[in-house]
């Protein structure tokens, strides 16, 4: 895991890709004017924005990260058929459920993204993690987390927990190197 | 052709989005309501401005890529909101129905 960046006058090298894209995508334009506005803007927001943040770790592996999004975004698409059929069928077949995945993640940015593609996957919606954010000291080593996920048509619990820690938190684990 | 194209689109993305709709009217509670919009809608939402982007860019000079944009924006708060929907539902127990399995794994707020 590493926090901070390689250069200082970079603070989120990945984020300022991203402003930099959406600021082109936004005027639908690639004219020599906006990419000097869009590089421009891509330095000067993170540059003056970073004091406000909580430090969070970096993308470590941009290449697995792509992979990942593709893996994603297949499995989106999936979902929906998936989800499609089951709200399509009798409602009496379902067995809604609520279960409860350990995590090996500690820092909120990976955890907030698990939980975000948890609730873009396969009928499942993730609801909260524990322990409570409030509970926690500041400081303190961080304990054991779970993330509590509500699922539509729950079959056999294990081997959700199972698919859930190896396809999308293994190469979250990978992408941050935490 | 691109009529088409287009057609078939526009016509997954209202399949996919009726869908959606029909799950947040036929579903028995408040957690299973909640999972038709947050997924069958993404699919039908990005069809739709796939549908879009093709029309605009055939029919107007240059490409029109602002819907990549918004399925971007879409995929971003549709997590977000259903999480803040389940976690209030959660902090005010609201019932799901009775064969629910793992209901003790829900932990009391503090």
């Amino acid at each position: 895991m590493r926090i901070e960046a390689k250069f200082k006058w970079l603070p989120t090298p990945l984020r300022s890709l991203l402003l930099f894209l959406v600021w082109l995508l936004l005027n639908n334009s690639v004219s020599a004017g906006h990419i000097v506005l869009a590089v421009i803007l891509a330095i000067v927001i993170p540059l003056a924005t970073s004091p406000f943040r909580t430090k969070q770790p970096l993308i470590l592996k941009p290449g697995l990260a792509l992979r990942h999004l593709m893996l994603v975004l297949y499995d989106i698409i999936t979902a929906n058929v998936q989800v499609a059929i089951l709200i399509l069928g009798p409602n009496k077949k379902l067995t809604p459920g609520f279960v409860k995945v350990p995590l090996d993640l500690t820092q909120s940015l990976p955890i907030t993204i698990l939980a975000s593609t948890v609730s873009l996957t396969p009928g499942t919606v993730s609801a909260e993690v524990y322990p409570w954010a409030e509970s926690l000291t500041e400081g303190a080593e961080p304990e054991q987390r779970f993330l509590l996920i509500h699922v539509l048509n729950l079959k056999d619990e294990q081997a959700l927990i199972n698919t859930i820690k190896q396809r999308y938190e293994a190469p979250l684990k990978e992408i941050f190197q935490c | 052709m691109t009529e088409w194209i287009i057609s078939i689109l526009l016509l997954i993305g209202g399949a996919f989005v009726l869908v959606g709709s029909i799950g947040l009217v036929k579903m028995p509670d408040f957690y299973m309501r909640l999972h038709g919009p947050t997924k069958a809608t993404t699919l039908g939402m990005a069809s739709l401005l796939t549908a879009a982007m093709v029309f605009f860019s055939t029919t107007q000079a240059g490409l029109s890529v602002k819907e990549i944009l918004i399925s971007l924006f879409l995929l971003l708060t549709a997590p977000v909101s259903a999480y803040m929907m389940i976690k209030s539902a959660i902090h005010h127990k609201l019932d799901s129905i009775e064969r629910t399995k793992g209901k003790d794994n829900i932990e009391d707020d503090v």
